[in-house]
């Protein structure tokens, strides 16, 4: 749990990125896709934050954008009180050790052409000035973190089972010794059993290293397990934000209602009486949201109000945060 | 359950094998298993488990080479489809047997419109006109809940999203009113909003048609919510089958049991601690002469390094493949007499 006393690591305010829709001979720019719109929240020292939502919804740009793997449209992410999208190359190229992160896809992100030394030294080559035999010392320490033998330092990935593939990844993020690390869907692609095993690991790693996460995945029980507090996200934009336990089990927004609604439980005589939730329709394109609330095209509460008036995002209880205007006027 | 009728398809021991640089693959080993009609059976295991190719080999859906069927007899209407030839085969696919991909963006053709590609298999299999499959074409789309069907069927696949996409896929499987239907994966690829739509239109198309399927899937949680019985592969084999109840309530095998523990849940209690099944799955290079779950196991003995465990009744209708009996906590009876012999 969060609690007044935390000091915030991270400050995202009114993040958005927008990707220009160009057309025509001349490229001319007709629109935007807006992947990430107006999105703020804080993460303290220490917390995980748990971010969800459907493919498409923007959370991975969100990530990205706060990385400054992309350059934002607008607003400001203070990392550590440093302020990461106004910073110049040479300055921003001396923040990156203290923000990294974990790829989805443990096989496209590594090098197939490196050795696992050698990916994992790589950061170390580049912001520090370890010598060989200290650099390797730093390697093998990493390599033990994360439960990789020793012996397969000089292997290439392509050895690897994907399990082990994502600790390669996460022994790469930790090696400058980061204070936060956004972790992009980092058991996506894992079976099931070894899903648990990097999960364990990263908890393990926070523990020890005091580390911050943005842990953004859509597989909202593993959510529930690793995050203290979770961020919903549709269409670009936060629709809810609350701690773990007031999020699962008093959702106020009727977007996180109909999704947790549709995840199916392992217990069959639960699943036989259970009411679900059904969305109907897909996602609109983020070319084109609707008018008024981004999530009035398949809400199951909708009122008048909604395709009108985009409602604001407010905070209806404490550390609760919702985008509703159900909760508006309750509130208000 | 249909426990009186006489299955649809009778699977007796298959084998499959892949034959690569690096020497044999024993993908699938001695796998048998049988479908009534109208029953959903569930298959969850997870990558390289066998639960794919098994169900590929059922209907020569496999590249030969590398892929082998070495043994096994698979009947379906009398017919056993591993002697069939390839005119016979193709005569099952469609009105015998459908079958739904994992994933609709690469098995759907992008150069074909959707019309096109629901009206191929009507006008071949079924017989049709044209004008007849075009009908036809278009009530399939309304069944499977596509909005505006008349129209989207000049769409090509592109223009669909994933879930509408996987809806396509299913019409196709769905066109030749298939006996059986084999979905693998069908909603793996999707978000759980979508999925939890597409599992309540199985749901409602199986009322409707009565069909027989086999979902294939790694989701525990899909599985409980759909189907009849549920059968657990690990290793390229079985290792546990029964109704979905009993398996749920009384796990019989130790890989059944972890899978069980290892999933975290959006309801209910939170463990602190995730429940971790270490170490990896087996590659098989050889066939199996000791059980292939024995290295991640921690209730491994003696008899599971010696053989390979049977498939041993443990509850009505319920199999697992275990040398340890849960309802006693020991060995079972039949590992330790033969011991003592």
């Amino acid at each position: 749990m969060f609690d007044g006393g935390k000091r915030p690591l991270v400050e995202v305010e009114g993040l958005k990125m927008y990707f220009p829709i160009t057309a025509g001979l001349f490229r001319a720019k007709v629109g935007d896709v807006k992947a990430v719109d107006d999105v703020t929240f804080t993460i303290f020292e220490g917390e995980t934050l748990g971010l969800v939502g459907e493919s498409g919804c923007g959370k991975s740009t969100c990530g990205r954008a706060v990385l400054r793997l992309y350059e934002p449209t607008a607003g400001s992410v203070l990392i550590d009180g440093e302020d990461v999208l106004a910073a110049p190359p040479g300055e921003l190229r001396a923040l990156r050790p203290k923000m990294q992160m974990v790829f989805q896809d443990p096989q496209a992100s590594l090098n197939p052409r490196m050795t696992v030394a050698g990916i994992i030294g790589e950061p170390l080559d580049e912001h520090t000035t370890l010598n060989r035999a200290q650099k390797l010392a730093r390697i093998y320490e990493l390599m033990d973190k994360v439960g990789l033998n020793r012996d397969f330092a000089n292997r290439y990935p392509h050895e690897f089972s994907g399990g082990q593939r994502q600790r390669i990844g996460i022994a790469r993020a930790l090696a400058l010794n980061p204070r936060f690390i956004v972790c992009d869907e980092p058991i996506a692609a894992l079976d099931v059993s070894i899903q648990a095993q990097v999960v364990n690991l990263l908890e393990e790693l926070q523990d020890s290293l005091g580390l911050t996460y943005l842990f953004i995945s859509h597989d909202l029980s593993m959510v529930r397990h690793i995050a203290d507090r979770v961020a919903v996200m549709y269409l670009g934009r936060i629709v809810e934000l609350a701690s773990r336990d007031a999020l699962y089990e008093a959702p106020l927004h009727p977007y996180t209602q109909a999704l947790l609604s549709a995840v199916p439980e392992p217990d069959p005589n639960a699943e036989k009486t259970r009411q679900r939730i059904i969305l109907k329709g897909d996602v609109p394109s983020p070319a084109n949201p609707p008018e008024g609330c981004n999530f009035c095209t398949r809400c199951p509460k909708v009122m008048d109000l909604c395709r009108k008036v985009e409602p604001e995002y407010r905070e209806v209880a404490p550390g609760h945060f919702t985008a509703c205007h159900l909760h508006n006027q309750t509130a208000g | 359950m249909r426990n009186g009728a006489q299955p649809v398809l009778e699977v007796t021991n298959l084998k499959t094998i892949f034959r690569t640089r690096g020497g044999e693959v024993h993908a699938v080993n001695s796998v048998s298993f049988d479908l009534k009609p109208g029953e959903l059976l569930g298959v969850v295991g997870e990558s390289g488990s066998g639960k794919s190719v098994t169900m590929m080999s059922l209907i020569g859906l496999l590249p030969s080479p590398p892929a082998e069927v070495r043994e096994g007899r698979v009947m379906f209407d009398g017919l056993d489809l591993l002697k069939c030839t390839p005119a016979q085969l193709r005569a099952v696919r469609g009105p015998g047997v459908g079958f739904i991909f994992q994933d609709p963006m690469t098995s759907l053709n992008p150069v074909f419109t959707v019309g096109y590609q629901l009206r191929e298999p009507l006008m071949k299999h079924m017989g049709m006109t044209k004008p007849q499959a075009q009908v036809r074409a278009q009530e399939l789309l309304e069944l499977v809940g596509i909005p505006d069907a008349g129209r989207r069927l000049k769409d090509f696949p592109h223009q669909f999203s994933g879930g509408m996409r996987q809806r396509v896929m299913i019409a196709i499987a769905l066109a030749c009113d298939p006996k059986v239907l084999i979905a693998d994966e069908p909603t793996t690829a999707l978000d759980v909003t979508i999925q939890a739509q597409i599992l309540e239109l199985v749901k409602d198309l199986r009322q409707k048609l009565g069909m027989a399927i086999v979902w294939i899937t790694h989701d525990l949680g899909v599985i409980a919510g759909i189907a009849d019985r549920i059968m657990v592969m690990y290793g390229g084999q079985i290792v546990e089958h029964g109704t979905v109840k009993e398996v749920f309530a009384k796990p019989r095998h130790p890989y059944t049991r972890a899978l069980l523990q290892t999933v975290p849940s959006v309801r209910g209690e939170r463990a602190e601690k995730l429940n971790v099944i270490e170490g990896q799955p087996p590659i098989l290079r050889a066939a199996p002469t000791a059980c292939p779950f024995r290295d991640r196991c921690s209730l491994r003995f003696a008899a599971c390094d010696a053989a390979n465990p049977a498939r041993y009744e443990v509850g009505p209708g319920h199999d697992a493949a275990c040398f340890w009996d849960f309802e006693t906590n020991a060995p079972r009876r039949e590992v330790t007499e033969k011991a003592d012999v």
